[in-house]
């Protein structure tokens, strides 16, 4: 017994701060169930339109990125922190570095998803899938993110365990990695206090954006929770991980290989041909360390077996493991150019991420939250027949959902490209293949709903495991030698000068450092190579005019109109070089088109058709009734109405300030376009409000959003088609 | 596309910065046992004291 050994020297006594597990573990399912009801939300609003109610606040495009932002931020987040503090600790035999970091950290998470929460539903949007949030959020989440490294680093240098566990290498991967991403992806100009403009435009915007994304899923949803698996599964199952070997060489070639593959969202786009190979090789790669990674959990349970019957926690983590497998099978796969070209804009990617976010992330959090609480609160879980019950109901769940994404997206994938016999479109109308899948819709709705109240039978029996728990429970104290040499309290005894305590904590100064190092170089270069691009892809040619000309000021507000509405949540804006897509689109986007946008509106799905080549398509008056009430015009549309475009006076109070952000960015416009913007902007609306008058619109249009969203729409592709297309 | 010129030497870094840790991770001998530790996480470790055996 450690307590004969309490006397000897060099033995030191701690305990562990079970305190901030239990707030992240509340935290994550209470988040968890938002995230869900959100997602249920929205899955039924494309099956029936008339669920956006009309309002700004309730439509869609607005309400996606809430439902995404919580499910990753609010939900898998707050799982990793409360599992990343309750093994780190242990693995580590060591309290976390510092009791109010931990708060500070816990906290300042969840007043960033309350800020996240508040202005995604408000409009207030950077247009950039899964880094969404404007900039203030983000440099919140930057401190937060460093607070969080801190402290983590800090309980390194503190530990009483020599060795890393498997795991902790995942945390630090994630945590180094999560930081650089977040802040190379974020850096932006503001042009006020919930509006910026990204640095990289069009398709570098793009490059910088997909490598985030993919890095996000790549190290907030695949490495922490990796990290969670190599602790809890074998501590679930009661038996050490399967090859300790293999899981190193599975660390290292997974983060040696990931941060390579994230071009593969864009194979067929105007990304250069070489950078969408590179993305596809390395993403084929990755299924060799996620499968070595995925049979090391499994294998876990070998000889154990049997107690998948009973044991509802190693239920959700072999079913977790497998969806992982799945996954990261289906990845690569889908990254082979000629796969990506049926699967990309359709249902199968939302397929593919549910198995990942549903399977792999929820289920892995379930796991790990069953066997936690009791632990935490020292008692016993009230029901394992509801636990058993809430993963039967998840994993139907998922069933439904991704059996009824597959054969949505691949339905879709195929009639959009489906020619006849003269070569022409089988199906010319859009809208003919939104209506195919529409009852598909309603089943993924019904899985949605299972996983959800799946979720309810969680929070039930968590809150009676709780309220029977004993009320005081007492913390236990631990006890284990010291490292040596003692790394950071008897440098800091020796002397306690700011310098030196930062010295003392070589590992975080160093994170510290190269993040500094990265931000002051990052702002400094940026915007002055960045613009260089301007005057190759896009010359003054010999009439004086450049090809593709800056958008006007309406036309930049109604972009950013269409940014704050997130038409870009299911409008693309990339018609790819294929027969099909020229045939029903036009002529296939170059990259040289986008180098005015910030931020770039490739998109990424295609619920609605692309509208790169929308301009002149259709007259104003079309696009006005289209958007008061799109069935008008399109039978069978889902799209939600957008009536207070209608209503709502346009606001070009900051237009100025938007176009001066727009020329420090290297946007050629001159002093004249910038004093003279707001005038000429009304100018512009005037005369389409005229037009719209004419045909019947109520009087006063050109004060309204609705002739800048039309403005910029009618402008889409224009430099383009009307000069070099014919 | 001259953005590349940051993202590539970012991924660089970053994989560098992990060949070097890990470099160094294995002459530290992190890598020396590749056995046991997946035992040691199994060892439920045992609390020193509680509150009432400290009153006891």
């Amino acid at each position: 017994m450690l307590k004969g050994a309490a006397d000897t020297a060099g033995l030191e006594h701690f305990k562990y701060d079970d305190a901030i597990v239990k707030r992240f573990v509340v935290a994550t399912v209470l988040w968890g169930f938002v995230a869900f009801l959100a997602g249920v939300l929205i899955a039924t609003q494309l099956a029936s339109w008339k669920l956006n109610l009309g309002l700004p606040w309730t439509s869609f495009g607005r309400l996606r990125p809430l439902h995404t932002n919580a499910a990753i931020f609010a939900f898998a987040g707050n799982a990793v922190f409360a599992g990343i503090y309750y093994s780190t600790q242990r693995l580590l035999k060591a309290r976390m570095f510092s009791d109010a970091l931990s708060k500070f950290h816990f906290w300042g998470w969840q007043g960033i998803i309350v800020a996240a929460a508040v202005t995604l539903v408000l409009g207030f949007t950077t247009g950039k899938e899964y880094a969404e949030l404007e900039w203030p959020i983000d440099i919140a989440i930057a401190v937060v993110w460093v607070a969080f490294g801190v402290n983590f680093f800090g309980t390194l240098v503190r530990r009483r365990e020599r060795h890393l566990y498997v795991s902790i290498w995942f945390y630090i991967a994630t945590i180094v990695t999560v930081a650089i991403l977040h802040i190379v992806n974020s850096v932006s100009v503001p042009v006020t206090f919930w509006k910026s403009y990204p640095v990289y435009a069009g398709v570098q915007d793009a490059l910088v954006q997909w490598w985030y994304g993919h890095n996000a899923v790549a190290f907030f949803l695949t490495t922490p929770f990796l990290g969670l698996m190599y602790y809890f599964m074998p501590k679930a199952a009661e038996r050490p991980v399967y090859s300790y070997r293999l899981s190193i060489i599975h660390f290292w070639s997974l983060v040696f290989i990931y941060i390579w593959a994230g071009p593969h969202h864009l194979l067929y786009t105007a990304l250069p041909e070489w950078a969408q190979t590179l993305g596809m090789v390395f993403s084929v790669m990755l299924i060799a360390p996620s499968w070595g990674g995925m049979i090391n959990g499994l294998l876990t349970l070998r000889g154990a077996w049997d107690r998948l019957r009973t044991d509802p926690i190693l239920k959700f983590l072999v079913a977790g493991i497998t969806f992982y497998g799945m996954a990261t099978f289906e990845g690569p796969m889908m990254s082979i150019k000629s796969v990506n070209l049926l699967a990309h804009y359709t249902d199968w990617i939302i397929a593919h991420v549910h198995a990942g976010a549903l399977g792999w992330n929820g289920f892995i959090t379930f796991g790990m939250i069953y066997w936690l609480v009791p632990r935490l609160w020292k008692t016993e879980l009230y029901s394992v027949k509801l636990a058993t019950a809430h993963f039967w109901l998840g994993f139907l769940g998922i069933i439904l959902y991704m059996a009824s994404m597959y054969v949505s997206g691949i339905t879709q994938g195929l009639m959009w490209r489906a020619l006849d016999g003269s070569g022409r479109l089988a199906y010319p109308d859009f809208v003919e293949t939104v209506v195919r899948i529409v009852p598909l819709y309603w089943v993924r709705m019904v899985g949605g709903l299972l996983f959800l109240s799946g979720s309810v039978l969680m929070i039930y029996n968590l809150w009676l495991t709780i309220a029977r728990a004993p009320k005081e429970a007492k913390e236990e104290v631990f006890a284990a030698p010291a490292l040596h040499p003692l790394p950071v309290p008897a440098l800091i005894a020796a002397d306690r000068t700011p310098h030196r305590m930062l010295e003392g904590l070589p590992m975080v100064f160093t994170v510290l450092s190269v993040l500094a190092i990265l931000v002051g170089s990052f702002i400094e270069i940026a915007p002055s190579f960045l613009a260089h691009d301007y005057v190759e892809a896009n010359p003054v040619r010999a009439d004086g005019q450049r090809r593709i000309k800056p958008y006007t000021g309406l036309e930049l507000s109604g972009r950013d109109i269409y940014v704050r509405e997130g038409c870009y949540v299911c409008h693309s804006q990339m018609v790819r070089p294929t027969q099909a897509e020229t045939l029903r689109y036009g002529t296939f986007s170059r990259a040289e088109e986008s180098v005015y946008d910030r931020p770039f509106q490739w998109g990424s799905k295609r619920t609605g058709p692309d509208l790169a080549r929308v301009g002149g398509k259709y007259p104003d008056f079309w696009h006005f009734r289209h958007m008061a009430d799109p069935r008008e015009m399109v039978q069978g549309s889902i799209m939600p109405a957008y009536p207070w475009l209608l209503k709502d006076r346009l606001d070009l109070s900051s237009l100025e300030r938007k176009l001066k952000v727009m020329r420090s960015l290297g946007v050629p416009y001159s002093d004249h376009d910038i004093e003279r913007a707001e005038v000429e902007a009304r100018a512009q609306a005037l005369e389409i409000a005229r037009g719209l008058e004419s045909s019947g619109t109520p009087q006063g249009m050109h004060e309204k959003e609705i002739v800048a969203l039309i403005a910029y729409l009618q402008r889409l592709g224009r430099d383009f088609t009307s000069r070099s297309g014919k | 596309m001259s953005v590349i010129t940051v993202m590539l030497p970012l991924a660089l870094l970053l994989g560098f910065g992990f060949t070097a840790a890990f470099i160094w991770m294995a002459a530290k001998g992190q890598y020396d046992d590749l056995e046991t530790p997946a035992y040691r996480l199994l060892l439920e470790e045992e609390p020193a004291e509680t509150g009432s055996q400290r009153k006891a």
